[in-house]
């Protein structure tokens, strides 16, 4: 019997969690890559050209913080959901609950794991736009909290679906009902100014409408929404979805009958 | 003495109203070969899963080398390794990363993690194996794949829930001598099982566990002297024609005589030697424990 440290826990789950989406890279880095060229060159570049400035920004430069933070916040969340709910359905689920690890310990691992995915798909996407458009990059470190934020927010998201999937299909239905069309009413194409009032206040519940107006603030300076507002809004969304998790695995949800 | 596991009016109630533990109580005592016997859907596996968190309970007292579940959980997981029924590793891993992640998520540096990794493996003839998939395993590698997983962090309490299903006969051998050794070793064993033959040849302590109760739990010693009667084959070097009334006749080479207890096969021996009849050879007609499981648990049945 060896003593138990959590830390190294900790990190033998992050490590395994980072191996398996870095050996199937291909369906995990390169789609958001492919994806994103193509909003690039088609929304921005043929389309974008045609559109007059969003304060004082061209379309391709206005679209850009939204599209890296797509990318984010569907990669976090694929990469919990899949990686959980597969875990649970192959059993091997059990091998981190005989285990000593804590609830906190496994809820931290797949986040964590699920963050570092979307942050580097991210970092990706916006190396790809740098190419596309002049970003002033503003307020960097913003950018980066507000990204890992986001990351963290919707790796908790996909946690909770692959908690109570109990088929492949119920990991998929929440992305393309859900996730997709908050991501697009979320203002990535648009502000939301250009909304009439009474979709204004509904686009206020949407809480990528934070994220992507905090990122646009860190990369170009410029957002529908007063900067620490948003950021208090996502802390507390995550903070929240983080209790909700802790709560739930501590009662055994998708994990022990 | 020191209990490797302790078990309290434990019971379980599913969420679709199945009770399958009715507050069952029993003890197997460090150093032990254990055996859990029980018809399927008896409250095995329930009970193994309880023992290991992968099952909550419904009430009842659980203690692993006096940690008590409720109370000191990560005490109490490190000492168990658990070796399922089922295959339930990542199939698309290298058996190695098995081995070691599990070492990783009980807490063990990564150097020592391999150390171990090594060791077992190799102990379990999967070293060569250890760069492939598990994907790419035969069943009885898979099966081994599971104990040098469930060993890695070296617990004082091993449990292994039918290891020995499915598996043929030279290799039921080999993991026969591996656990036997482990045992000796110091660590505590506990076993489910369908092969009878395997506990009673394994096991020295026994529970026989009957929808959700425990109905027996004794030495195996002691349980299988509560066999009243066994029935055994006598094969015969000459024919035999007329036997006498207290044998059965198969055939002319073959005799079925019931040993109650209380008498010996000398007896039957210096009897039959007075009919002028020689034994050439016998042997037990069913396996002892299974003639008095299926009695304890049909007599169960009918309460």
């Amino acid at each position: 019997m060896t003593v138990y440290r959590p830390w190294i826990a900790f990190s033998a789950l992050l490590r395994s969690e980072v191996r398996r989406f870095m050996r199937i890279w291909t369906q995990t880095l390169l789609p958001s890559v492919i994806t994103m060229v193509l909003y690039f060159v088609i929304f921005g570049n043929l389309v974008g050209s045609q559109l007059k400035a969003i304060d004082g920004f061209t379309y391709m430069q206005y679209i850009t913080p939204g599209l890296v933070m797509m990318s984010v916040v569907t990669n976090s969340y694929l990469n919990t959901v899949s990686s959980f709910y597969f875990l649970r359905f192959q059993r091997s689920m059990d091998e981190l609950v005989i285990s000593p690890m804590s609830n906190l310990v496994i809820l931290l691992g797949f986040v964590l794991g699920g963050t570092i995915r979307g942050l580097l798909v991210g970092a990706l996407v916006l190396i790809v736009g740098l190419f596309f458009a002049h970003l002033a990059l503003t307020h960097i470190f913003l950018m980066v909290f507000t990204a890992f934020l986001a990351a963290m927010m919707f790796s908790l998201m996909g946690l909770l679906n692959g908690m109570y999937a109990r088929s492949f299909d119920d990991i998929s239905i929440i992305p393309t009902f859900v996730l997709t069309p908050l991501t697009y009413l979320g203002g990535v194409f648009y502000s939301i100014h250009m909304l009439s009032p009474f979709w204004q206040k509904i686009s206020y519940l949407n809480p990528i409408l934070y994220i992507v107006n905090a990122l646009r603030y860190g990369l170009l300076g410029v957002t529908d929404i007063p900067i620490y507002y948003g950021l208090s809004m996502m802390v507390m969304f995550v903070a929240v979805l983080f209790a909700v998790n802790l709560r739930l695995l501590n009662k055994g949800v998708g994990i022990r009958t | 003495m020191t209990y490797a596991l302790s078990v309290e009016h434990l019971s379980k109630t599913y969420a679709n109203g199945t009770q399958a533990l009715k507050g069952i109580s029993f003890s197997v005592a460090e150093g032990d070969f254990f055996a859990l016997l029980g018809p399927n859907g008896a409250g095995k596996s329930t009970t193994i899963g309880i023992m290991t968190s992968l099952v909550n309970k419904s009430g009842g007292k659980v203690k692993i080398f006096e940690y008590d579940l409720d109370t000191q959980l990560a005490l109490a997981k490190s000492c168990i390794g658990l070796v399922p029924q089922e295959f339930n590793f990542n199939i698309f891993s290298r058996v190695i990363d098995i081995v070691t992640n599990q070492a990783g998520f009980y807490g063990i540096p990564r150097p020592l993690a391999f150390e171990r990794a090594e060791k077992y493996l190799t102990q379990l003839g999967l070293w060569e194996k250890r760069n492939g998939r598990a994907v790419e395993l035969s069943g009885g590698m898979k099966r081994r794949l599971m104990i040098a997983r469930a060993l890695v962090h070296e617990p004082k309490l091993l449990i292994l829930d039918e290891p020995t299903a499915g598996v043929d006969i030279e290799l039921r051998r080999s993991l026969w001598d591996f656990l036997r050794e482990i045992n000796k070793a110091g660590t505590t064993v506990i076993l489910t099982t369908h092969y009878l033959e395997e506990a009673e040849m394994m096991c020295r302590n026994i529970a026989i566990i009957n929808e959700g109760k425990i109905i027996e739990h004794d030495s195996m010693r002691a349980v299988l002297q509560k066999l009243h009667q066994e029935t055994f084959i006598l094969y015969l070097d000459e024919p035999v024609f007329m036997p006498p009334e207290f044998v059965r006749k198969i055939d002319d080479h073959t005799l079925e005589i019931d040993l109650v207890r209380g008498k010996t096969l000398t007896d039957v021996v210096d009897e039959l030697s007075a009919h002028n009849i020689k034994i050439k050879t016998l042997r037990n007609k069913t396996n002892r424990l299974e003639e008095l499981f299926i009695k304890l648990t049909r007599a169960d049945n009918n309460v």
